[in-house]
């Protein structure tokens, strides 16, 4: 009797482990940049697609298919993603390819897959990843420009035709700060005051004094990234300027809030995504049920508060699953053909409708107009 | 007026943490010659274990005497298991070594704390004193202050304590001076813990400005540095006198130029100082007798 317990179990052992060894059959790649410089955009990236992976296959999978996720962490260095993206390509033989945290290792992973005819899809802000369209890649995240469109837009909607700007001189700022300054003349402003900081600088009173005292300001707006955008903000508060102040996606996590201090962040107005205030989204809101299924599951896993950049990732693997899921099929060609056929989806950076001339997929409805009140954010309306 | 006054807040503001971080590169650089390139993980620290323990329930003072004694004691490890064994090696390695261990000091971080930006509260508050129109921050105070008395407490050490010149002389000539009965490897150990207590000092008083994360440290290290090179390496006075002065220079810059050249022109200024004073406004100059 106990030796036919024994061969039973050790033999349904063996059929689970053959049954998973078979159902092992999406490959799907990733280059991440879980360290380095940029670590902080990378490590929530990492995190989202491991829980994503682990929780889709508890549940059976795409079209009864596991999924296998091979991440590679790039370290920010476009240099090991572009090795990273030729290793999943040729060794590990994946379907399809998630990540480029950065402009930079995404264009280095960028070239790799539309050479292998692989898709791609990329989390990283510059427009030129998908400008002009390349068949195979793909990106999540809005780009700077958007983000200027719709601080503009609200500045337009209060009447302000002068503004200062304050921007930072790391890529991100300097990157923004021009996207800024080539659409600002379609919303009738007018940028009289253009000063620029070191991300490492400790005072920025300088500057602000400046454009506190240029003629006619109306308004400040401040591209950057780090810990720049807090002591800006703290700045603004000592000089007492008195301005409404804008400040970029860059800063749109608790964090911001927290470093530059609820008094000085007060009024403060910056474009955020949906998931930064989960709970004030209306309750038809498209993005409202996927918005809340991640950061709960996030943040009971990780114990820490989602960011915009882990959300990038979510709506990668999203994008990707969904795309195999009606592509019936883990072909990379047929997966590429069904990511430039998504409409309507909803991640939580925005509603993703792809065609064959739009590989970015968002709007300018994917942003969210927040502003700082009593030490938290509010939807503007 | 009231503008210029502004910008005179803002460099003092920038430049007493220069010179606090410009004062930690004075004691090793005496007792060894060497430029401790580690010098701003000292402040990174100084700033990161004071963040955590506050964070984990301490009161802020006992966090920051913890976070200055913890960098002290990682200061003289660092003497004893990078600088010591390759004793006899010429100074510019023993420099490459400190970058060395500064790199490793930075992945560690990353490591055991996080990956985040932190901050914690300013010692008396974030209400900004009102003088002539101009405003300046409580805390900047502080870390002028502090800027102050390390810079004394470094004067008399030097000039008044045996102990001091004992660590002069082990940096004139070793040899000489373990002939005369100087314990050489307690002054280098000395001395290291000395420098990274008071990086860490300047990390605890700087933090509530400029924010503190893991990868703070080269660009404090550097802006001090250029502050200690301005002043004259080694010398406390100019070290102080540097890093106010580099501060006082980017904001002008900013203010009355362009905020684009603000760094341009300080290092304009520190080159065109030392074409001209090769040793810095206040350096020693170093004679060989023969």
């Amino acid at each position: 009797m106990k030796k036919t317990l024994t061969t039973t179990a050790l033999a349904s052992l063996a059929l689970l482990s053959l049954t998973s060894a078979a159902l092992a059959e999406i490959k799907l790649g990733a280059s991440i940049s879980a360290t380095g410089p940029a670590a902080f955009l990378g490590d929530p990236e990492a995190k989202t697609l491991e829980m994503l992976v682990e929780e889709l296959n508890a549940k059976g999978g795409i079209n009864g298919e596991q999924i296998e996720l091979v991440l590679y962490d790039d370290g920010g260095d476009p240099n090991k993603a572009r090795t990273f993206a030729t290793r999943l390509v040729e060794d590990d033989g994946v379907a399809a390819i998630i990540g480029g945290t950065t402009t930079g290792t995404s264009m280095s992973i960028l070239a790799i897959a539309e050479d292998a005819e692989v898709p791609f899809i990329s989390l990283a802000g510059a427009i030129d990843i998908i400008d002009p369209v390349k068949p195979f890649t793909f990106k999540t995240p809005h780009t700077d420009r958007m983000a200027c469109q719709k601080i503009f837009e609200d500045m337009q909607k209060r009447g302000f035709t002068k503004i200062g700007m304050i921007s930072g001189t790391d890529g991100f700022g300097a990157s923004m700060q021009a996207q800024c300054k080539s659409v600002v003349a379609d919303y009738g402003i007018e940028i009289i005051a253009d000063e620029t900081y070191d991300p490492k600088d400790a005072d920025i009173t300088a500057q602000l004094t400046k454009i506190k005292n240029a003629e006619g300001v109306q308004a400040v707006l401040n591209p950057g990234f780090g810990q720049g955008p807090s002591i800006v903000t703290r700045n603004f508060k000592q000089l007492e300027v008195g301005l409404p102040f804008y400040q970029s996606h860059g800063v749109a996590s608790d964090g911001f809030i927290e470093l530059a201090g609820s008094d000085a962040a007060e009024g403060v107005r910056l474009p955020g995504t949906a998931l930064l205030v989960a709970d004030l989204l209306a309750e038809d809101d498209v993005q409202k049920p996927v918005v809340t299924a991640y950061k709960t599951a996030f943040e009971a896993k990780t114990g820490t508060p989602v960011s915009t950049f882990g959300g990038y990732a979510h709506d990668a693997f999203l994008i990707m699953t969904d795309a195999i899921t009606r592509a019936g099929s883990a072909e990379p060609a047929a997966i590429r053909d069904a990511i430039e056929a998504t409409s309507g989806l909803a991640g939580t950076t925005g509603v993703y409708t792809f065609s064959a001339s739009d590989h970015l997929g968002l709007d300018l409805s994917a942003f969210r107009m927040l502003e700082i009140k009593n030490g938290t954010w509010a939807l503007v309306e | 007026m009231s503008e210029l006054l502004q910008f005179l807040f803002s460099g003092v503001t920038v430049g007493a943490v220069y010179a606090l971080v410009a004062l930690g590169f004075t004691i090793i650089y005496n007792a060894s010659d060497v430029v401790n390139f580690a010098q701003g993980e000292f402040v990174m620290l100084g700033g990161m274990i004071t963040w955590f323990a506050h964070e984990a329930g301490l009161p802020l003072p006992l966090a920051a005497l913890i976070a200055i004694l913890a960098t002290a004691c990682l200061g003289v490890a660092m003497n004893k298991l990078m600088i010591e064994p390759a004793r006899g090696a010429p100074v510019v390695s023993l420099i490459i070594i400190t970058i060395g261990a500064s790199i490793f000091i930075q992945g560690a971080a990353q490591l055991v704390f996080d990956k985040q930006i932190h901050t914690f509260p300013a010692f008396s508050g974030d209400t900004p004193f009102r003088i002539g129109g101009a405003t300046i921050l409580p805390q900047s105070l502080w870390v002028t202050g502090g800027a102050l008395v390390v810079f004394v407490g470094l004067w008399l050490f030097f000039t008044r304590t045996m102990l001091g010149r004992a660590v002069l002389a082990t940096s004139n000539n070793r040899l000489a001076a373990q002939l005369v009965g100087i314990n050489t490897g307690f002054v280098m150990t000395l001395s290291f813990a000395l420098s990274a207590a008071i990086g860490a000092l300047a990390g605890v008083l700087a933090t509530p400005i400029t924010l503190t994360a893991y990868s703070v440290g080269i660009g404090f290290a550097l802006k001090g540095f250029a502050g200690a090179m301005l002043g004259g390496m080694g010398n406390p006075k100019g070290a102080l006198v540097g890093g106010f002065a580099i501060g006082l220079i980017e904001a002008l810059t900013a203010g009355y130029l362009s905020s684009q050249y603000k760094d341009a022109a300080a290092f304009v200024v520190i080159l065109a100082v030392l074409f001209f004073l090769p040793q810095g406004l206040f350096g020693r100059k170093s004679t060989d007798r023969v």
